[in-house]
């Protein structure tokens, strides 16, 4: 009788100390990766920072005192007013994008399941839009009507989703009803109003950096500062949840209220980040599965996530400025577009898309 | 496909001859009501609007032109507008009920539709590149950039969403992701040209409006070719929704019965979308709704469909004609506001649960 042989060390290394009593498993690789994709994202965002936005060229000599309001006043404006808090929001926007879209997967177990696939962006989308065209709370800006009706949009699916709990698949073909619903009106709304606002809607539907100043990336950095140790706090559940109900409840996890706390936090940062920077496409449903390949890990990874959301719209924006000579492509055109490819690996990949 | 079978009355035991056939009885509203419901609806289509018509000003203009206490007005309108609206209605419900009801059997999957499985989102893909990148101008070319556009988003929602193994949830998400990733690619296109984003924004709405007589004989060949094709297959996928294997004993091809559906979906969705643009959920709705009356019959399914879809879009229609007066809502905006709640509703029933 042969039995396979499974590896003693498969990249975990299982550790118990006798005092203090701490026992636990060191996924080794993902301590490799992290620090790594926390690098690389720190690296895109001085890249961005000494190249990007528009025409006004420094060299790194000038960009680098300009950071601390040393050297030629219009550089340091250049640096600090445009170019710091354009790629602070998109630095602050991919990180909430892979940390939402971590959780997501997490909660309903299925690979291809992302707060802008479930309806949370397009109730955003469509509280912009009536902004835009209609006026209905103008004065509060795009930023905060994009956040309510994102909140919104979240508590409505979470309700509909109930029926003695929730379960993933639920979550999931509910969100899905609801985009639809919301992006009806949106869509509505378009075609009612005039062509300057249709393209000013569009272009924020779209996902666009143009014009984000530090009132944009002020609220998603508090937010983040709150929401996200919020998250690594849950991770213990978010890793039960991903083995289904049943065995995640036998193993004692409060099924519902972990499921609860999870996406209202996932759904909060989803929110934030769509507020600040506008719906940035296959960011979240990318970046978590890219982070948990590279860890090789079986739960999307939430802080390595977050590094390679980042990264990822920080490359898409910087492509986006520098595509053509006279237009900004917006970031979400750029990730779209990424997006495609993306998809495309993850239909050929053996097995497919191990959502169950 | 399991929660119709179960959900459906009970036969009659043979001994109880009161109810000797009691879905004939309930079959029978089907058959002879709603093409009555059929014919109502498309003239209250072409009597209401942002100018209402009384019905016999409407049939005199469309009898009889010339009579002398007909208006020219009136007239034109009726033929010019909203007759060829009406008809654009009528063979869009259609050719999506149809697509709708063979997509639900073909992947054994409730929530299939051709507006939710990205395949419209692929069409719209298509039209789009075929006139603002290739610049193609004219119907009967840009179709068949609809065709294929349809053809490649189902693939890659079908090997997307059925790998490993298959879910309703998991094709659905596949379909939403596909729709995605075309939509963004198709207002990458709209964006970077204004005049066509103007165009773009009328037409990715889902509009009946602004149609020619001409636009209606050019996809009518391809709207027969997928009709013939898809009841063509009424009885093979019969066999199949019993499973591959009794399918495969009762001697349907199987590879051949999914080609022809593949096929008939294609032509059905991207001759309508090339059209009309994109509109969701009338292929999911309507054969839930026809189901409840003919049972699991496919070849009833089919053709109840068929009669039943254009009456729901033309009341949709004509609802979005009267609600905002004298400004109208598109057609697909309220039949996606409207398919909404229903999708949900469908969802929350607990036998979704076990597929």
């Amino acid at each position: 009788m042969t039995t396979a042989k499974t590896p003693r060390f498969a990249g975990r290394l299982p550790f118990r100390l006798r005092r203090p009593a701490v026992s636990g498993v060191l996924h080794v690789r993902h301590l490799l990766v992290w620090p790594v994709l926390a690098a690389v994202a720190f690296l895109t965002f001085c890249l961005t920072v000494a190249v990007g936005s528009g025409d006004y060229t420094m060299s790194l000599t000038e960009v680098v005192p300009a950071l601390w309001g040393a050297g030629d006043p219009a550089g340091v404006f250049v640096v600090r007013e445009l170019r710091l808090p354009r790629a602070a929001v998109a630095l602050l926007s991919g990180a909430a994008f892979g940390v939402a879209g971590a959780v997501y997967q997490a909660v309903t177990r299925n690979p291809l399941a992302s707060p802008d696939m479930l309806g949370i962006t397009q109730g955003a989308g469509a509280a912009v839009a009536a902004g835009i065209v209609l006026g209905t709370g103008a004065g509060l800006g795009t930023q905060i009507l994009g956040l309510a009706g994102a909140v919104s949009a979240g508590l409505l699916i979470y309700v509909l989703a109930w029926r003695k709990g929730t379960t993933g698949y639920r979550i999931v073909l509910v969100g899905v009803g609801i985009s639809w619903m919301c992006s009806s009106v949106t869509y509505y709304l378009l075609s009612r109003g005039e062509t300057y606002e249709a393209q000013r809607v569009l272009g924020w539907l779209v996902g666009n950096l143009n014009e984000r100043g530090w009132e944009n990336a002020r609220p998603l950095a508090l937010a983040l500062l709150v929401l996200l140790p919020a998250v690594l706090m849950l991770g213990r559940p978010q890793r039960a949840l991903q083995l289904g109900d049943e065995v995640a409840g036998a193993l004692g996890t409060p099924v519902q209220r972990a499921r609860l706390a999870l996406m209202v936090c996932g759904a909060a940062i989803a929110a934030f980040a769509t507020a600040a920077a506008g719906p940035v496409l296959f960011v979240a449903l990318a970046a978590p599965q890219i982070a948990q390949r590279l860890a090789r890990l079986t739960v999307p990874p939430v802080t390595a996530s977050a590094f390679t959301g980042a990264t990822i719209v920080l490359i898409g924006d910087l492509i986006g400025q520098r595509l053509m000579e006279d237009t900004v492509v917006p970031v979400g055109v750029v990730t779209g577009v990424l997006g495609a490819p993306f998809l495309l690996w993850q239909l050929a990949r053996a097995g497919g898309p191990s959502g169950r | 496909m399991n929660s119709q079978r179960t959900a459906a009355p009970k036969r009659a035991s043979p001994s109880d001859p009161a109810a000797a056939n009691p879905r004939l009885v309930r079959r029978l509203p089907l058959l002879t009501v709603t093409p009555f419901l059929l014919v109502g609806l498309c003239l209250l289509s072409l009597m209401l609007g942002s100018r209402a018509i009384p019905l016999d000003q409407v049939l005199l203009a469309l009898t009889d032109p010339g009579h002398p206490e007909a208006s020219g007005q009136v007239a034109a309108i009726v033929r010019d507008t909203r007759l060829v609206r009406t008809l654009v209605a009528v063979l869009t419900g259609m050719a999506l009920g149809l697509a709708g009801a063979v997509m639900q059997s073909l992947t054994r999957n409730p929530l299939a539709d051709p507006g939710l499985l990205g395949i419209s989102a692929g069409a719209a893909f298509g039209t789009v590149v075929a006139a603002g990148v290739l610049g193609v101008a004219g119907l009967l070319t840009s179709v068949w950039f609809a065709f294929a556009g349809a053809a490649l988003a189902s693939a890659a929602v079908y090997f997307l969403g059925t790998r490993g193994t298959s879910s309703p949830v998991k094709l659905a998400l596949a379909g939403v992701a596909v729709t995605f990733m075309l939509d963004s690619l198709t207002s990458g296109i709209a964006l970077t040209d204004p005049e066509a984003l103007d165009r773009y924004r009328y037409w990715s709405a889902g509009s009946l409006t602004g149609h020619t007589a001409a636009t209606v004989w050019q996809i009518t060949p391809f709207l027969i070719a997928g009709v013939l094709l898809a009841l063509s297959i009424g009885s093979a996928l019969n066999g199949m929704s019993l499973g591959d294997d009794v399918a495969t004993a009762l001697g349907h091809r199987l590879g051949r019965v999914r080609a022809r559906a593949a096929l008939a979906v294609t032509l059905l969705t991207g001759a309508t979308v090339a059209v009309t643009g994109p509109i969701v959920f009338v292929g999911l709705v309507v054969p839930h709704l026809v189901r409840m009356v003919t049972g699991p019959d496919h070849r009833r399914l089919l053709a109840g469909s068929m009669l039943v879809a254009p009456c729901l879009l033309l009341a949709a229609d004509i609802a979005g004609r009267l609600v905002a007066r004298p400004q109208e809502i598109d057609v697909s905006l309220v039949v996606a506001f409207l398919g909404a709640p229903f999708f949900i509703a469908l969802v929350r029933r607990r036998r979704l649960a076990e597929l």
